[in-house]
Parts: C-alpha cells; sequence; structure tokens
C-alpha cells in the first residue's frame, strides 16, 4: 500500500502570545525571531498513522509538502519518522494560494506519482486552520473521504476508520483509493531517534515546480485563488482583570460570589 | 445588494436544530430584498418546514437515509438544492455536517468556502467573512468572488430568526449511494447538561495535576446545579486522559459561550481561549499572575486551586 502524507510547515502555533505580530500591509504574520516554523501537529500525526499501517501491511509513505526552501525541515520530519520519499512542490507561482489552489498542486501531485492508495492529511493546518484541504484533495481526485479520524486500520477491502463525533464516535469504512484526515484523539506520533534524523538528512527530497505538475501558473497560487484575504488583524482584548483580594481562600472565595450574585451572573 | 440564501438545515429530535435557526436568523438579515430558502434532509423533514422560521421555502426529504450523515448523499441533495435556489450565499452550522459539506459542495460548484466563520456581514459589496485564524489570535476577513459563497457558520453567531416557518416545500430526491459506510457509532456517556448549552461552564485544565482534580470541578458544577453548570477540560488534561474528549473547550473541542466560564488552572493558550472568549465573563484561578488567561478574565483569584476550589464550594452552598 502506498500512502502519501500530506505536510505542511507553518509558523510554531506555541509562539507566545505576546509574540504574535501582524504585518498589516502585507496581512501576513511577522515571523516571531528566535522561533523556528514547525511541521503542523496534525500531519506529524497524520504521518504516524500512515507508518503504523505500513509496518502492519508493507508498502510505502511518501510525503508531500507545498511550500517554501524551508519546508524541507517539515519533509525531513516525516522522513525522519519512517517515510520513504519527499516530495516539495516548490514554485513562485503557488504563492499567496488558498485551500482550493493548494488541493490543486497535492492532487497533481498525487496523479503524478500515480500507484498512490491513500493520501493521509491533518484534520486542519495549525495556522489558518481552515480543514479543507484534505476534502479538496479528495474532491480533485474523485476519492471517497473520511475526516477528524481517531483511528486508522486498514482492512482487506479498504480502510476502516473511527471518527471523532460532536457527542462520541462512528465507525466507517471505505475503499481505495481514499483520503483521511487525521485527528489528535489519534494521539502522538514518534520521536525520530538520532541515526534516523541523521539517515533523513542525506535523503533527496524531489523538487516539483508547477510546470512538473502540468499546471498552468494562472490556476494556482493567487491567480487561481478563490478565496481573498482582505483582513488579517488581531483582535482587541476587552478585559481587564479584577484579582480578588483576600487574607484567606475563605473570604476571596466569599468576595467572588458575592461580586457575581451582584452581576446578577449566579 | 440582495442575496438568494440557502441555510444547509439540520434536524435534532424532528425540528430544525439551534443553529439552523440561527442561520435563518442571519440569512433574514443579509437577503436585503433576496429570498432565503432552507434545505432539510432526514426523518420528519416536511414537518419541520413548518419549524423553520424565517425561510419562505424549504427543500426537503423525508428520506431516513439521510439520518445518519454521509457526505456524498447529502451533498447530491444539496447541490439540487442550490440549483434550484438560485442561492449566491451557502450557510451551513461549522458542524460535523458542514466541516465536510463545506468544502466538498464549493468544489462542485467551482466556488469557494469560509470555514468556521464567527461573523457574516454586508459591507456594502460582496459579503465579508470573518474567521478565527492562526489558534485564536488572530481574525481573517474574506470575500469571494465566485458564486455562490459557501460559509460554515458558528453557532451563536447570529441570533435566531423569528415569524413563521417555511410556506412552502420542494421535493429532493432520497439518497443515493456512498462509499462510505457507517458501521456504527457509540455515544460519549454525558450526564446530563451538554457544555455548549450550560449557562456557566466549569473547566479544568493540566494545572489540576491528576484526574482527581476533576471530581473537585463536578463538584463545583455540582454547587452550582447540575441543571446550569457542565464540566469542561483543557486539551493538555484531555490528552493526559484525565476528561473526556466531548468535553474538550478549544479550537479543536467545543465552543462554549456560557453565561459564566469558570477556568480552574488553566493558562489560557490561544487555542483554548478560541472556545471560550465569547464568554460573558470568564474566571480564572491560577496561581500564576502572569498567567495569560488573566488577560480575558473579569475576575481572578491568584493561588492554588487545591485551597480556592472547595472555599469556593462552601461560599455557593450558602446560596442555596
Ligand atoms: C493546533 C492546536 C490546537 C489546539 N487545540 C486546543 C483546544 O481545542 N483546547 C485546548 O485547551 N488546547 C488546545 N491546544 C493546546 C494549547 O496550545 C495548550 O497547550 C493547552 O490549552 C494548555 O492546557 P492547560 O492550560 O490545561 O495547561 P498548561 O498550559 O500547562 O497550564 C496549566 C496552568 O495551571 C496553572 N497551575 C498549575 N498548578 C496550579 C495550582 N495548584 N493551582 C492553580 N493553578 C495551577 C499553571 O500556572 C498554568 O497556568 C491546541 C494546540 C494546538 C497547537
Ligand atoms: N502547503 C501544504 N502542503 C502540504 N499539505 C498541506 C498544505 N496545506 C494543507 N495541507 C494538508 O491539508 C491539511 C488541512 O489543511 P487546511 O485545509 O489548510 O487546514 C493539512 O493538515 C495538511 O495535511
Amino acid at each position: 500500500m502506498h500512502i502519501v502524507v500530506c505536510a505542511k510547515q507553518i509558523p510554531d502555533p506555541e509562539t507566545p502570545p505576546a509574540a504574535f505580530k501582524i504585518d498589516a500591509a502585507t496581512n501576513k504574520v511577522i515571523p516571531a525571531a528566535g522561533i523556528a516554523p514547525v511541521l503542523s501537529q496534525f500531519d506529524g500525526i497524520a504521518a504516524e498513522a500512515a507508518l503504523r499501517i505500513k509496518e502492519a501491511k508493507g508498502g510505502k509513505v511518501t510525503v508531500i509538502s507545498l511550500g517554501a526552501e524551508s519546508a524541507q525541515a517539515a519533509i525531513k520530519q516525516v522522513l525522519a519518522m519512517g517515510a520513504d520519499e519527499g516530495v516539495l512542490l516548490k514554485d513562485a507561482a503557488f504563492d499567496d494560494g488558498d485551500s482550493y489552489t493548494t488541493a490543486r498542486a497535492l492532487a497533481a501531485a498525487i496523479k503524478k506519482l500515480g500507484d498512490v492508495d491513500a493520501v493521509f492529511c491533518g484534520r486542519q493546518a495549525a495556522d489558518w486552520d481552515m480543514g479543507q484541504v484534505g476534502l479538496l484533495v479528495a474532491e480533485e481526485l474523485g476519492w471517497p473521504v473520511a475526516i477528524i479520524a481517531k483511528g486508522v486500520e486498514a482492512t482487506d477491502s479498504g480502510l476502516k476508520i473511527q471518527r471523532v463525533l460532536a457527542d462520541g464516535f462512528e465507525t466507517v469504512e471505505m475503499p481505495l483509493p481514499a483520503v483521511v484526515t487525521v485527528s489528535n484523539e489519534f494521539g502522538d506520533p514518534r520521536y525520530p531517534k538520532l541515526p534516523q534524523i541523521m539517515a533523513a538528512a542525506k535523503k533527496t527530497v524531489t523538487p516539483w515546480a508547477a510546470a512538473d505538475l502540468g499546471l498552468d501558473a494562472g490556476s494556482v497560487g493567487k491567480a487561481g485563488a478563490r478565496l481573498q484575504l482582505q483582513k488579517l488583524f488581531i483582535p482587541e482584548k476587552s478585559s481587564k482583570v479584577e484579582l480578588i483580594a483576600g487574607d484567606t481562600p475563605q473570604e476571596q472565595a466569599a468576595a467572588l460570589v458575592a461580586k457575581l450574585v451582584a452581576d446578577k451572573t449566579l | 445588494m440582495a442575496n438568494n440564501i440557502l441555510v444547509v438545515g439540520e434536524l435534532e429530535g424532528g425540528a430544525p436544530s439551534a443553529t439552523t435557526l440561527e442561520l435563518l436568523g442571519g440569512a433574514q438579515g443579509l437577503a436585503a430584498g433576496g429570498s432565503v430558502s432552507v434545505s432539510l434532509l432526514g426523518t420528519g423533514a416536511t414537518a419541520a418546514a413548518g419549524q423553520a422560521a424565517g425561510a419562505a421555502k424549504a427543500y426537503v426529504s423525508d428520506d431516513a437515509a439521510y439520518d445518519t450523515f454521509r457526505g456524498e448523499q447529502w451533498l447530491a441533495a444539496v447541490q439540487a438544492a442550490v440549483t434550484q435556489s438560485g442561492a449566491n450565499v451557502v450557510l451551513i452550522g461549522q458542524s460535523v455536517v458542514g466541516r465536510e459539506l463545506g468544502p466538498r459542495l464549493a468544489a462542485r460548484l467551482g466556488t469557494a468556502a469560509a470555514m468556521d466563520c464567527v461573523s457574516v456581514a454586508d459591507a456594502g459589496g460582496a459579503l465579508q467573512f470573518t474567521r478565527p485564524a492562526y489558534g485564536g489570535n488572530a481574525l481573517a476577513t474574506y470575500t469571494i468572488a465566485t458564486s455562490p459563497a459557501v460559509a460554515t457558520v458558528r453557532a451563536k453567531s447570529f441570533e435566531p430568526a423569528s415569524g413563521g416557518g417555511a410556506g412552502e416545500t420542494v421535493a429532493l430526491p432520497g439518497a443515493g449511494e456512498s462509499r462510505v459506510a457507517v458501521l456504527g457509532s457509540e455515544k460519549a456517556q454525558s450526564t446530563g447538561l451538554q457544555i455548549q448549552d450550560a449557562a456557566v461552564v466549569v473547566s479544568g485544565g493540566r494545572g489540576l495535576g491528576a484526574p482527581e482534580g476533576f471530581q473537585q470541578m463536578e463538584a463545583l458544577a455540582a454547587a452550582i446545579g447540575t441543571d446550569k453548570a457542565a464540566v469542561g477540560a483543557s486539551r493538555a488534561a484531555v490528552d493526559l486522559g484525565w476528561y473526556p474528549p466531548s468535553q474538550q473547550v478549544g479550537l479543536t473541542g467545543k465552543v462554549v459561550n456560557p453565561d459564566l466560564y469558570i477556568a480552574v488552572a488553566i493558562s489560557g493558550a490561544s487555542q483554548h481561549m478560541a472556545g471560550c472568549s465569547g464568554s460573558k465573563v470568564i474566571v480564572a484561578i491560577n496561581r500564576d499572575k502572569d498567567a495569560n488567561i488573566f488577560g480575558f478574565a473579569k475576575y481572578g483569584i491568584v493561588g492554588d486551586w487545591k485551597a480556592v476550589v472547595p472555599a469556593l464550594i462552601e461560599e455557593l452552598k450558602k446560596l442555596k
């Protein structure tokens, strides 16, 4: 079974809020000084899900990322976890695209690979939190899709997936080829060990540009985007906290309850 | 500008869900002389159309196969409703249904979806869709040049619609094939009140130190009233296995907007606040006076929860 993992490099979502800044002129996040970009958390989990299937059933795992040269680091991380091959979709024409143009490029790369049985994505990229690309790749390829998986298992006929619902779980089954998006409920991804990191560093990552995928520059990136970002901004925090004084927790608790009652909150 | 709006409704106990009525309320405000219609799928859909306040027309199918959401089956029906209603705007709840249907519907119609919107506004030109991004650190406003514009919208983003139900119903076809088969489902055992519906949410975080801390959270909720208060958790606490995922508050958990949110031993990461910053009053109990949560709280107690929470429970009991 050949599984493709789609992996995105993003600004570290655990950057302290005080270090999170936006350039209003370009509507872009200003990278926080000294904080390196990371592999989007859910994509690491998607890789873990793919690797466990490879270990159980054999086959191979290819990791694809669309991004800048720096995204090599995200690809290498998944290679170090145990993926076999890496592809970087890199082209100035891909810049400033939307979920749709990203999915279009990823789907074209998956078609070019040719023998892919399944695509594993994260439930959402932890920068824009959109949660679309996996579904759009499935639509581009015409494959069935199951989203927000907490369990993925290869069966004789396809994939069996446990999905997270609002008030519980659901088990679904679908034939291959198919797309899955994986959620944090799946569990933590493995940490690669030093020898694996060193071996991954030596692996070559195949670069593909729009032309390699047969994509017209006008159909990808900003030119092909359908979702137009007008403004990215930091919302104002209105709250000014009132710290409840008191010599003992009992006094503090009594003062807090009195305030909540006076406000008619309780 | 006049907009023809289709709301993709969801049924709950045979009636349009609370979010469906909110989306219809939002649609009433945005239609500006255009039409508002709703699609309803599953057992009782035709009868529920009469309760879909704000919609002039309802596209319905009573086929019980729609009762369990399967993307491919719903897509075909909703796509037909979009075409027949001539909608240039489609609103869907940010739910299990919306998360899957939004992007797929947009793909099939050659357009785009804005996901998880907290506001949809008419600023004169194209509609503006605003949604949180970067884990809740930022808000992003989009326009969609292609038609129809598809948006999934968070619960409680609009006031529910008023007025009578849909006067006219149009039949949609029954469910077709689905390559994805649903083998079974399992409900998380939640005792009574859901956190999204509770007037008060008491949430515990990693700072509780052990799963037993949640017994204290439950005792605190009980002291407020089991009919009013429910217990939530941060993702750190859920990932540690201290509390079920169904109770997680935040970006990848539930979004709650209660009258009172009590955050106990939670640091207030943006991804957590993305699920509760709409609460009317936030109370934070944390031993670190510099914790981010105090930037969102109206009232704070700096101290060890192990001392503060039992004292709070005693005080609340006195109110009864
Ligand atoms: C893509 C992504 C999605 C995420 N989604 C979510 C989500 O949906 N929900 C969510 O909650 N998180 C989410 N997170 C995680 C989030 O970034 C934080 O890591 C998490 O919210 C931290 O949980 P916490 O506040 O319980 O723990 P911590 O950050 O460890 O904070 C514990 C707090 O407890 C306090 N404390 C410790 N001991 C005591 C004591 N005895 N008395 C009083 N206070 C004490 C400490 O001062 C500290 O402030 C997400 C992260 C990412 C990257
Ligand atoms: N630039 C990218 N390169 C590779 N995969 C991506 C990229 N953007 C999104 N994805 C995949 O699609 C998932 C959902 O992304 P999104 O729809 O942007 O939230 C991510 O978790 C990735 O698996």
